[in-house]
Order: C-alpha cells, then sequence, then structure tokens
C-alpha cells in the first residue's frame, strides 16, 4: 500500500478548505494531496463540488477557510495570473478555449511568456503539434469553428504551453466520442511520462481508475474516501455507494 | 400553560415607542428647526437653506430613480430647466404674473420633456440609458441656447416674482421668510408624496426592478411602462424644483439645462446616500455648505470642484452608501 | 466639396476620440465620462509643448504619453477598487475625474480659449478651391494612428491579451496573462488616443477648458450608433455623422448643425437599438 502516500513532500496540498458561493457552503472541509508527477482522480456525482475543488486551487474562488499550498507555499490568495506562471495549468469543464482567436493565438497566451527563448518555444509548439496533429492542420483557424474534441485537445494543449508542474483536468472526456476518450487517455499516460502532475475530475469511472495512481471520492463538499487506484475496479462497493450504479461502458 | 406576559416579550411596545412614532417626532424635529430657521439665520443663510431645499428636492426627484428604480439618470437637468422656463413663460405671459400657473406651466414643461426623455432612453439599459439621458438633455440644452427668439438663448429670461396669492384670500409678496416657508412647504410636501408613492404597490414594483429586472418582467409586470411611469414622476418633482428655483431666483438661464446641473444631482445623490429620499437633501446641503466654506477660506476664484470632486470619488469607493444610507432601511419603513 | 473634406476631416478626429471610448468600454466595461478631458489635457499639454519647443511632432508625442501615464494613474487609483461592483459606479467615478481634471485646467489657465496655429499653413489646390494641407494631414495621422492599433490588437503578443481577455477574463488569467494591468494598459492606451486626437485637433480650433464637453457628447453618440464595443462600427458612425454635420452647416450655422448628430440618435434608438452599422443580432 505504498502507493498510498507519495514519497517526499508533495507538489499540492488542500488542507481543511471550506468554500462558499455568495452563501452557499460548498466545500466543507476538503483535503487531499498530490506529489510531483503523479495522477489523482476525483469522483463524485454532480455537484459535490470537484469542479469547485479545482477552482479553490487554482485561485479563481478563495477559500473562506483552509490552506492551499504549492510545493510547501501557501498560495490561497495568490491571483490566478500569478499561479498560472507558478506552474499550474487549468483546463475547464466546456474548455473555454478563446473562440475569436485562431489556433496558435490560443496557443500563444500560454507561450509567450518571460523567459521563454524562441527555440523552447518551437520545440514546445513542435511537441504539441506531434501529439495533436489536427490542432497542426488547423493552426490558423479560429477556435470556435472547431468541433468538440479539437477544442478540448486545444484546451490541454494550451495548458501545456504553460511548462506546467500540474494541470488540474475537469473532465475532458464530457461530450466526447469513445475514440477521443482514448485519445485523452494518451495524452495523460504522456504528461504523466513527463513528469506532470495531473488532477483528474471525472464522472469517467474506468478512465479514471486506469489513468491515476490514487483516487479521491467526494460527496456533499466533503472527501470520503481516498486510495490507490489498483486497490478498487467499477463494480467495487465504495463506488455504489457514492457514485450510484455505475453502467460499465467498454472504453478499451 | 400560562403565557408570558405581552410586554416582556415586546421590550419596545413597553417603552411605548414604535418605529412609526420615533420617526414622526424626529421628523417634527427637523421640521421645526426649519421653520424657526430664517427667523434666527441672517439673510445670507436664510436664502442659502431655501437654495439647499430647492436643490434637495430636485435631487429627490433623481432618488425615485437611482435609489428606488436602479436607473441612473444624467438628464435631470432637463427637467429642471424645462420647469424653470415653463415658470418664466407663464410669468412673462401673464400679467400680472401668477404663482400657481407658473407651477402649472412648469410642470407641463417637465412633463413634456419627461415623456420624451423616457419614451427613448427607458428602451435601453443601465449606462446606455444614463448614456441617452445625458444626451437628451444635452439636446434640450441646445435648443434652448440657440432658439434665442423665445427663450433669450445665452441670457436668458428675467422676470418679477409673483405674490403669494390664494383668490379672495391673501395677495401678499414674498419675503425671503415667506418665500422659504413656501418653499418647505412644497419640498415636505413632495417628500411626504414620493415616500407614499415608494412605499405603495407601484413603489414596490419599481424597487424589484431595481432589484431583478428580468425577474420582474418574467414575473409578468410591463416594466418598460413602470419605467417610463418612474422617469415622467421624477422628472416632474424635477421640474416642480426649476419653478421654484425661478420664483425665488426671478431668472431663467441656460447654464441650469447643461448636464452640469445633472452631474451635481447625481452628487448630491451619491454623497447623501441613495434610496432614502432625504438623504440627497442633506447631500446638497453638504455639497453646498462645502462649496460656501471653502469660498470663504481660500476665495472665489478658488476651483472648489477639485477637492469636492476628490471627496466625491473618495466617498464612491469608501463610502458608496453615503450619508444617510446606513438609515435606508429605517427611513424606508 | 469642401464641406466633405471637412466632413471627412473632424469625422477622423472623432473617430480617433471614439476609438478611445469604444475601446475601454468594450474591453473593460467602463464608460470613461472623464474621456472628453483627457482629449482637452492633451490639447493643452500639445500647446505647452508647442510654445516651448516648436515642434508639433514632439508636443503630439509628449502629450499622448503624459496622458497616457495619467489615465493609467487614474485607474489605478480610482477605478481598481470598484472592479466587480456595480458597472454604473465607475460612470460615477470617472465623472467625478472630469470635474477635477477640468476645474484644474480652469484655474491653472483661465476660462479665455487660447490659439495654436497650424504646424503647416500652405493650402493646395483641389480643383478650384483652395484647402489646407494641415487638415488633410490630421485625418491622414488619424487614420494612421487608428490603423497602427488596429495592428498592434490584431498581431502583437499583448495584442492577443487584450484580446483573450476581452473574450474570457477568468481564462486569460489562468493562462498567466496579468489581467489588472491588461486593463490599466487599455485605459492607458485609451487615454493616449484620446490625447492625440486633442492635439491635432486644437490648431483647428483653439483649446479651452470646455473643449471636452462637447467632443465627449459627440464621442458617445458615436459610439451608440456605431454600437458599443464595435471599434470598426465607432469609425464608420464618426465619419458618417462628421460627414451629415457638415453638410447641415451649409444652410444653418454650426452651434445648430449639432441637432443633426442628435437625430441621427433618435433615429437609431428606434429603429437599430443596437446600433447603424452592427449587423442584425440574429
Amino acid at each position: 500500500m505504498s502507493a498510498m502516500t507519495s514519497s517526499g513532500a508533495p507538489l499540492v496540498l488542500v488542507e481543511d478548505v471550506h468554500t462558499y458561493y455568495g452563501k452557499s457552503h460548498i466545500l466543507h472541509g476538503v483535503s487531499l494531496s498530490i506529489g510531483p508527477g503523479e495522477v489523482v482522480g476525483l469522483l463524485g456525482r454532480n455537484g459535490v463540488g470537484k469542479s469547485t475543488t479545482l477552482k479553490t486551487i487554482m485561485g479563481l474562488v478563495q477559500p473562506s477557510q483552509g490552506k492551499v499550498m504549492l510545493e510547501g507555499n501557501p498560495i490561497s490568495d495568490m491571483p490566478p495570473h500569478k499561479l498560472a506562471r507558478l506552474g499550474i495549468g487549468y483546463v475547464p469543464e466546456d474548455r473555454r478555449i478563446f473562440r475569436l482567436l485562431t489556433v496558435m493565438e490560443n496557443l500563444r497566451t500560454g507561450l509567450d511568456r518571460d523567459g521563454v527563448t524562441d527555440e523552447k518555444k518551437r520545440a514546445l509548439l513542435d511537441k504539441v503539434f506531434t501529439y495533436f496533429p489536427r490542432l497542426a492542420e488547423r493552426r490558423n483557424q479560429a477556435g470556435g469553428t472547431l468541433s468538440g474534441g479539437e477544442q478540448q485537445m486545444l484546451a490541454i494543449a494550451r495548458a501545456m504551453m504553460l511548462e506546467p508542474k500540474i494541470i488540474l483536468l475537469d473532465e475532458p472526456t464530457e461530450g466526447l466520442m469513445p475514440r477521443m476518450v482514448s485519445q485523452i487517455q494518451n495524452i495523460i499516460e504522456v504528461l504523466h511520462k513527463e513528469d506532470v502532475a495531473i488532477l483528474l475530475v471525472e464522472q469517467n469511472v474506468p478512465l479514471t481508475l486506469a489513468a491515476s495512481q490514487r483516487v479521491y471520492i467526494m460527496e456533499k463538499g466533503q472527501v470520503r474516501h481516498h486510495c490507490a487506484a489498483s486497490a478498487i475496479d467499477v463494480h467495487d462497493p465504495v463506488i455504489k455507494q457514492y457514485l450510484g450504479v455505475y453502467r460499465v461502458i467498454h472504453f478499451f | 400553560m400560562t403565557t408570558a406576559p405581552l410586554d416582556k416579550a415586546m421590550p419596545f411596545k413597553k417603552a411605548g415607542l414604535s418605529h412609526t412614532a420615533i420617526y414622526w417626532m424626529s421628523f417634527c424635529a427637523v421640521m421645526a428647526v426649519l421653520i424657526v430657521a430664517p427667523l434666527v439665520l441672517p439673510e445670507f443663510w436664510r436664502r442659502f437653506l431655501t437654495e439647499v431645499l430647492i436643490w434637495g428636492l430636485l435631487a429627490m426627484s433623481s432618488d425615485l430613480l437611482i435609489g428606488y428604480t436602479g436607473m441612473i439618470s444624467f438628464g435631470h437637468s432637463a427637467f429642471f430647466g424645462l420647469g424653470m422656463y415653463g415658470a418664466a413663460a407663464a410669468l412673462l405671459l401673464f400679467s400680472p404674473p401668477n404663482l400657481w400657473l407658473a407651477i402649472v406651466f412648469g410642470l407641463i414643461g417637465a412633463a413634456i420633456v419627461g415623456l420624451f426623455v423616457a419614451y427613448f432612453s427607458t428602451r435601453l439599459r443601465d449606462i446606455y440609458f444614463a448614456i441617452t439621458t445625458l444626451i437628451f438633455s444635452q439636446i434640450f440644452y441646445v435648443i434652448i441656447f440657440t432658439w434665442t427668439s423665445v427663450t433669450g438663448g445665452e441670457n436668458g429670461l428675467i422676470f418679477t416674482r409673483p405674490h403669494f396669492s390664494i383668490p379672495f384670500l391673501v395677495d401678499a409678496r414674498f419675503t425671503s421668510s415667506t418665500m422659504h416657508w413656501f418653499v418647505l412647504a412644497v419640498v415636505t410636501g413632495s417628500y411626504l408624496i414620493l415616500r407614499r408613492v415608494t412605499q405603495s404597490p407601484f413603489g414596490m414594483v419599481l424597487q424589484s426592478i431595481r432589484e431583478n429586472e428580468a425577474r420582474t418582467r418574467a414575473i409578468g409586470y410591463p416594466v418598460q411602462r413602470y419605467k417610463i411611469a418612474a422617469v415622467m414622476l421624477s422628472g416632474l418633482f424635477a421640474g416642480l424644483a426649476g419653478v421654484l428655483y425661478a420664483i425665488q431666483n426671478e431668472f431663467a438661464a441656460p447654464d441650469f439645462v447643461y448636464f452640469i446641473t445633472s452631474g451635481d444631482t447625481v452628487i448630491f445623490n451619491v454623497m447623501g446616500g441613495i434610496g432614502t429620499l432625504v438623504g440627497p437633501i442633506v447631500g446638497a446641503g453638504f455639497f453646498q455648505l462645502l462649496r460656501e466654506l471653502m469660498a470663504r477660506i481660500f476665495g472665489d476664484q478658488f476651483p472648489y470642484l477639485v477637492p469636492l470632486g476628490f471627496i466625491f470619488i473618495g466617498m464612491i469607493i469608501f463610502l458608496p452608501q453615503g450619508l444617510l444610507g446606513f438609515a435606508r432601511r429605517w427611513l424606508n419603513r | 466639396m469642401i464641406q466633405t473634406l471637412n466632413g471627412i476631416v473632424t469625422g477622423m478626429i472623432l473617430a480617433l476620440v471614439a476609438s478611445g471610448l469604444t475601446l475601454i468600454f468594450g474591453i473593460m466595461d467602463v464608460v470613461n465620462f472623464a474621456h472628453g478631458e483627457l482629449f482637452m489635457l492633451g490639447a493643452y499639454i500639445g500647446v505647452i509643448v508647442l510654445t516651448a519647443t516648436g515642434s508639433f511632432w514632439l508636443a503630439l508625442v509628449l502629450a499622448a504619453l503624459v496622458v497616457a501615464i495619467l489615465g493609467a494613474a487614474m485607474q489605478i487609483v480610482t477605478l481598481r477598487p470598484l472592479i466587480g461592483r456595480d458597472p454604473l459606479t465607475t460612470i460615477l467615478a470617472t465623472f467625478g475625474i472630469s470635474l477635477i481634471l477640468q476645474n484644474y485646467v480652469l484655474w491653472q489657465f483661465g476660462p479665455v480659449s487660447r490659439k495654436i496655429s497650424e504646424p503647416i499653413t500652405a493650402h493646395f489646390n483641389l480643383f478650384y478651391l483652395e484647402y489646407p494641407w494641415y487638415r488633410l494631414l490630421i485625418a491622414a495621422l488619424s487614420a494612421l494612428i487608428i490603423g497602427g492599433f488596429w495592428l498592434f490588437l490584431k498581431h502583437g503578443k499583448y495584442g492577443i491579451w487584450i484580446r483573450a481577455t476581452t473574450q474570457d477574463r477568468v481564462m486569460a488569467q489562468a493562462m498567466g496573462i496579468p489581467v489588472p494591468w491588461v486593463y490599466t494598459g487599455v485605459f492607458a492606451i485609451g487615454a493616449g488616443l484620446a490625447a492625440a486626437s486633442g492635439v491635432l485637433f486644437a490648431p483647428l480650433a483653439g483649446v479651452s477648458h470646455t473643449m471636452g464637453l462637447d467632443w465627449v457628447l459627440k464621442a458617445f453618440i458615436v459610439v451608440v450608433v456605431g454600437g458599443m464595443g464595435n471599434l470598426g462600427g465607432s469609425i464608420a458612425a464618426a465619419i458618417f455623422i462628421s460627414l451629415l454635420e457638415s453638410y447641415a452647416s451649409i444652410w444653418v450655422n454650426p452651434s445648430q448643425a449639432v441637432i443633426v448628430s442628435f437625430v441621427v440618435l433618435i433615429l437609431t434608438l428606434l429603429f437599430r437599438p443596437t446600433g447603424l452599422f452592427v449587423p442584425t443580432p440574429k
């Protein structure tokens, strides 16, 4: 069970975080950790606060209580643009690419950073275009003209331009065809090989269990279960308890 | 099972003072002060106070829109100006100059402008509404400024103050004290009317438009009609202020139709506290007082609007509810 | 014929002023009431620099720079604290600033308007008319500045930042774009554009502390008629309205020709409230 604890200090640590939207108490003391290069899954029904957890880490929402740490430094009151530069990439639900900017310009929002040489930029672009050849074809097209799957690719590619230490992925497979879902899984594997940590929020349980080292399961704004991904499978009673009966769809 | 004596549960009742009682007591106290004032103040301050009341009426009319319906208008200078010129028309056309006709003419003038402005600008929301009212007030300024044959153009119109006359009863000239009392009566009456309006079902709808226009519309209220009514009502009282100003000062000038007057009005509203009706009157007083003080300390040429501008901005950032804003709920019950 | 040229010239300057206004509104959702005063300040600074150095170009550049910096300072001090509040508070705040600026200038320079001479006084012959070169130069410069700015928006790194921020403020931040500074930058650019127009306009009619008011009003009309936040629309509307006014002044005197813009506004509000030059929303 050594997969339960990550070796060394965690990359991202969330400790007893409470978050409100106005008067709604969404997160009731969430705690989790992600180690460097780890893929961690976050499962739960709709509305339990998974997206809010990601948004809190990204600084888009301030926690009213609790701590969020990046590499041991507190980050809960830092603005999102600083966090992006410190190495947190964010791929939101519904992608939210810049529809009126071209694919290239979308990528440039992450690429045009201080201290990045032109060579490095070219290398990053090459890499991303190799993984996402469709984006290369459409590089001068406006983001809004891409299909749903391509937009998802763009959203991930854009975050990769930041050379992040961790990427927060919010339901990347939502609304995608099965063929694209396996592409997403490939990307996650690639990122993992490159030592990029991932916090994966997903409704797709088999994918999450296959891609992650550890999983957290949330319910009603709290973490209720935490284990190694290898310790459970889709039929596990824990899954049934917190996610309801899960209809297994084969993706492989 | 006995129930505790009622007055233990309601200490207020025991003390004998309900909200209504306290409210009316304070109202009477303030009125008493304002009535006695001209008897003890020197001439300059007497007129000063009267003018503050007139500007206060203008600002109060604007509060109906800003504080209760949530629409910022920069067009009040047009209503004020047309009230002023309307009164001027009555006072110049009819001999002997008649007070009541002046009021009627002024209100009609303001109503016409109100209808015109309301019709066009209520088609737009928020910022666009504010800009459109501004533009319209400027339209009227240009018309008045250039139609020299009718309005006297740049020089405005001069006329004599009418007597206070009720047929068969009274016919007396106004002294600065009686003028003050007349203005006080009109302003107080307006306040009471506006207060009734804001607490009426109509007023409630206006406030719900302020809170959430979309929802109010979804419930089924013809929001646009309510808005037009609000603008016109507001315009009427603003016009009334214009009439009072004309009578008090015996001239009408295009300067007052320039949008600066609208701007000043908004400043009085913000400084005094929107949504309180009396707040803007206090705001007007506060502004004029500061201005007078600065003129006395620094001399006439001093651009008093510079420090006042800073104070205004400071209040928007740090004290957005204005001087009386803290009492907003209390004043509206 | 002269009217057409005059119309185009004033139209271009108006377009420049309106561009700054529409930029600030489209990107930051701020209605900048002080825009006319920034225009006026630009003109005054231009006059000062011109009388001190004799160089018109230096006046243009310096005025734009100084006012841009002032604009940035204004945004940081008064508008940043108001982000997230009711957008109407920004109207009030910028109105307060316009009062301060206007009265400060009145205090320092007095109420009399000043004239400065045109940098190029030669005329040229167009058909049978003499038309001052300078006016054409203004139109050309305005077009150049607007064009340059358009390119900047389309291509530069900062242009991308601005466009991204306009489309999705939250995601722009998530991509590392320092959005609060983008806002400051946009405001500064808008202010600089206004100042530049002020300097360009100054030789045409002199400077006075109230010049901002007339222009800002017209600029607002242009922005509403052109479609709020629509840069191309504002430019088209500016030229359109100026041309109409120019023709109107053949029959009525100039202060009444202003009614034309009001009429256009009313018609627009009646029939096409989203803007005359905007494609009908579906």
